[in-house]
């Protein structure tokens, strides 16, 4: 007979399971100073490389001599193209089905482009080989404007596939046109846009930037001559791709392949693609026997590493007069600088650009997608984002405040009227998606109450009021977005990277003393896997979190997965990791049942133990149950107790939210004040409450900077002009607000415990309120749309050209 | 170029090295001495990253050559806290969410250590004032400034019970 204390509340609470604020695990580590980051790592006779690159955005390169930087002390090897090409990896293949020169392969496209790799005992003498290295280029005609790249005569930025008229997604039409990507019925919107009341039109501009986390990119080669295997270690969000991928380009098998991920200092989209850095570093560990390591700096990150957005979409949007929207329109030109390399899933090129539609019932939509290359640095990744749905998200509504200016009338009124309705789920939009679940009416009025949105409207009118009579320079802005995000890809029958099905995974070893070890497929880069995924698991399978290790990034022992990025790891490899803890269970219950001399179907589960059904004092505990099963002969039964699942999820998961932000803006220098700032986000079942706050904080955070200063800029000649930290603004604790969070709880009804995913929700949601208090703040003056971001000379030209300053 | 020898006292500790003059304070630490823990986020003094005390002064360490901290006393994240525990800034950015991907966390604990020393109460207006000069992508300060607060906090009660 067993005592039944400790309480099942105190049990439950024991477990530190779903839904408790649980501290992490990480931060001991990190806050010591002893993380294990890629650039700490050291190896006996480590060599370092560093690159050459293009100082011009387009040029013929006519010659590399390298004699000089060879007689540089501690300079061993100066890789070029021509190096590579025997080996066939001057080349390499994008993530986007297109490919991309490793090092410059007869010209350049960018400015910052690899031109050479540096081989030398450290840094300071690789340093010294880069300037001693001498090229001849030759300058051609720059590019940047992604329509003028469409004009007949625009030169050929890719020789390499002059001729060829389909690319990896369909026709090309131009020289310069990567694919035409089409959702929707075009025909049936333009239909519906001759005849309808209302229609407005408007060309959205999402700029160019970058996710610079603040470490930035690299990786360590090690290529064991004796026993033929390669070791990588590297800031990969992706790592088993990454090992996929690599075999596939240099012809290394598989197995012969370890790929770690260790600790991240932020990723943000940043560090899933494949770069040059990573080939060549291989390439120089092959040559010269050594481990070689590669770290980008700042300037080389922020130049030639990832960047995001850089969508120009065109809009339309029919309604009634009374506000009920009946159908929209959008044509982007999607910018992809000289090689596309986006990571998105394969069957989408202009990733879930097609989530446009929004929270709203939008009954007919058509969205044509049209990819073009430019004298910009390769990419267009997921900055914080599930591909490109901050781009859509940010376009709907803009198009739903400029609605609301063509019809007068209020914008939170607009969206109620439009909302997809609590009862329409799962609703099918009309550009593809199964909507999974969502509650947006409720969201939206606890989010208009909690700021007191009509005390807030009065209070800007009565400003504009004082504004004209000339008693105040500062003009109210009142942000609003209602966000659908689309997030956890995903379903392997329509997600794909490079073929590889975008499930995830997860093992789970329970040890005999009733701790246990669970790895993933996924990487954390600060988002506390560590943590999170113990509370899913102590909630299935009743061992406290503090009892289980996660371990997660080295390919040699995590089961096969995708990564993390595009919100995917809760949705995806959570659900893994829930769907393996119930396999633990289903064998638990067995052994149970045998030792407690009763039927399987006589015992249930009760939070950490199965007991005997109407007998709750007859029960065995989940680590007594572990220690039988290795050590104890139960017939009929293996040892052991382990379990692993790989989760193919059945759809997208739907988080969405309602952010109001409320912002000062003073017309005469363009300065701006985030007065209040509330974020209301449902992401379903809440894992770990402190640490969703936390990432609504840090997403919020850098969807301010986007919005309101963050920019890769170029000028006509194609030189970057945001290369440092003194040009690229990323905000600090000073320029950064506090911000409000709330929730509603909506589970998802497929996934196993009705997690959403929230990481990227804020990025989403973010952006377009603090673009819209913008607006807002000047649309009593007769603003409808300017460009992001939003800086202070930005705002005071808006308010110059609206005539405010007298 | 020659190498020159320098010695400085890091952490408490007396350490030699022997480098040219243009290397970074930074590289020494984390290459030559194995102290890891400072890192290097833009190499321009914009991130903090690699915030580190030099004298009693938070410096980042990334724009000081080795041979301006000859004779010099360095204090890095790996001088705070002891081996019996955390300093009660690590202890309250655990307690606080303070930190998520955890590069920026040695340079910022380091500069909120400083911080705190030049003023042992400080506003929440002079915490953002005062952390101004360190980077953080993922956290958006919030939890920081919370963190460095209630570390000020706790820190005042101990020395009141003290005296």
């Amino acid at each position: 007979m067993n005592d039944l204390t400790p309480s099942r509340e105190e049990r439950t609470e024991n477990l530190k399971g779903l839904g408790c604020s649980r501290k992490r695990v990480e931060d001991a580590r990190f806050t010591q100073g002893k993380g294990n980051y890629v650039d700490d790592i050291k190896m006996p006779g480590m060599l370092f490389g560093d690159f050459v690159r293009s100082p011009y955005a387009h040029a013929r390169v006519k010659n590399i001599n390298s004699e000089e930087a060879l007689k540089v002390p501690g300079v061993l090897a100066v890789l070029t193209a021509k190096d590579l090409e025997p080996l066939g990896l001057h080349w390499m293949p994008t993530l986007a089905g297109d490919k991309q020169m490793v090092l410059a392969d007869g010209k350049v496209l960018f400015q910052g482009q690899e031109v050479a790799f540096v081989v030398a005992t450290d840094r300071y003498a690789a340093a010294d080989g880069i300037e001693a290295v001498e090229v001849e280029y030759e300058e051609l005609p720059v590019v940047v404007d992604p329509f003028k790249a469409l004009d007949p005569d625009a030169p050929v930025l890719r020789e390499d596939l002059e001729g060829q008229t389909e690319g990896a997604h369909g026709p090309r039409k131009h020289h310069n046109h990567i694919f035409l990507w089409e959702a929707g019925d075009k025909e049936a919107t333009e239909s519906v846009l001759a005849s309808a009341d209302v229609v407005a039109e408007e060309m959205v501009y999402y700029h160019r930037t970058h996710p610079c986390p603040l470490e930035p990119c690299g990786c360590v080669a090690s290529m064991d001559k004796v026993n033929g295997k390669l070791t990588l270690w590297g800031t990969f969000q992706a790592p088993h791709a990454v090992r996929t991928v690599a075999s596939l380009i240099s012809g290394i098998a598989e197995h012969n392949i370890r790929v770690i991920s260790p600790d991240i200092g932020g990723g943000f989209g940043n560090k899933v693609g494949v770069y040059p850095g990573y080939v060549c570093s291989i390439v120089a560990s092959i040559v010269t026997g050594k481990p070689v390591k590669w770290i980008e700096d700042r300037m080389d990150n922020l130049m030639a590493t990832a960047f995001a957005r850089d969508y120009w979409m065109k809009g339309k949007i029919a309604a009634t007069k009374e506000g009920k929207i009946t159908g929209l329109w959008c044509h982007t030109t999607a910018d992809h600088g000289g090689f596309d390399a986006c990571a998105d899933p394969t069957k989408f090129p202009a990733g879930f650009m097609n989530i446009c539609t929004g929270s709203y019932d939008i009954p007919v939509a058509y969205l044509g997608v049209d990819g073009v290359y430019t004298n910009k640095a390769p990419g267009g990744v997921a900055y914080r984002c599930s591909f490109r749905v901050t781009e859509a998200a940010y376009f709907i509504e803009r198009m739903i405040e400029i609605l609301a200016i063509e019809l007068n009338m209020d914008a939170a009124e607009l969206r109620r009227i439009n909302f997809i309705k609590k009862e329409q789920f799962p609703y099918q939009s009309a550009l593809g998606w199964e909507y999974d679940s969502g509650d947006y009416h409720t969201a939206w009025e606890k989010a208009l109450k909690a700021v007191d949105y009509e005390g807030l409207r009065k209070e800007q009118a009565e400003r504009v009021e004082a504004f004209k009579r000339g008693e105040t320079r500062k003009l109210l802005g009142i942000g609003l977005t209602h966000f659908t995000e689309i997030v956890g890809a995903g379903p392997v029958k329509n997600c794909d990277i490079l073929g590889l099905g975008m499930f995830d995974s997860c093992e789970i070893r329970i040890h005999p003393t009733g701790s246990a070890i669970a790895r993933l497929g996924t990487i954390s880069q600060g988002q506390g896997h560590a943590t999170t995924f113990a509370q899913i698991l102590a909630s299935e399978i009743g061992l406290p979190a503090d009892s289980i290790t996660i371990e997660e990034g080295d390919t040699d022992t995590a089961p096969y997965g995708l990564g993390t990025y595009g919100s995917r790891s809760t949705p995806v490899a959570g659900a893994a990791t829930a769907m393996a803890g119930r396999k633990i269970r289903a064998k638990a219950q067995m052994i149970a049942a045998y030792l407690l001399e009763v039927h399987d179907d006589d015992v249930e589960w009760d939070v950490d133990r199965f007991a005997v059904k109407g007998a709750p004092e007859r029960f065995k505990t989940m680590a007594e149950i572990a220690f039988a099963a290795y050590n104890q002969a139960i017939p009929g039964i293996e040892p052991g107790l382990e379990a692993v699942s790989y989760y193919d999820p059945p759809n997208m998961t739907y988080p969405f939210g309602a952010y109001i932000c409320v912002m000062e803006i003073d017309v005469d220098t363009g300065v701006h004040e985030i007065r209040q700032f509330y974020a209301l986000d449902d992401c379903g079942t809440r894992i770990n409450p402190m640490i969703i706050e936390g990432q609504v904080h840090g997403g919020v955070t850098e969807a301010l900077a986007i919005a309101m200063g963050q920019e890769i800029a170029y000028d006509e000649m194609g030189n970057v002009k945001t290369g440092t930290l003194m040009d690229f603004f990323l905000p600090t604790a000073w320029e950064t607000p506090n911000y409000t969070t709330d929730h509603t709880t909506t589970p998802s009804p497929h996934h196993p415990i009705g997690a959403k995913g929230v990481g990227e929700s804020p990025n989403v949601g973010g952006v377009p309120a603090f673009s819209n208090a913008v607006h807002d703040a000047f649309r009593a003056f007769g603003l409808r749309q300017s460009h992001m971001p939003h800086d202070h000379w930005r705002i005071w030209k808006t308010a110059h050209d609206l005539g405010l300053h007298g | 170029m020659a190498k020159q020898h320098y010695t400085l006292t890091v952490n408490g500790e007396q350490r030699d090295v022997l480098c040219e003059p243009r290397e970074l304070l930074i590289h020494t630490l984390r290459e030559q001495l194995d102290i890891t823990g400072p890192h290097v986020g833009c190499e321009t003094s914009h991130c903090g990253a690699c915030t580190v005390e030099i004298n009693g002064k938070s410096v980042k360490s990334c724009t000081v050559f080795t041979a301006q901290a000859n004779g010099a006393d360095v204090t890095t994240i790996e001088g705070l806290g002891s081996p019996d525990g955390l300093h009660v800034l690590q202890e309250k950015f655990r307690e606080h969410h303070g930190l998520q991907c955890g590069y920026c966390t040695p340079g910022m604990i380091t500069r909120a250590h400083r911080l705190l020393q030049e003023n042992p109460n400080p506003t929440e207006e002079e915490v953002r004032f005062g952390i101004a000069g360190n980077l953080c992508r993922c956290t958006g300060y919030q939890n920081i400034v919370k963190s460095i607060l209630a570390a000020a906090a706790e820190m005042n009660a101990a020395k009141e019970a003290a005296e």
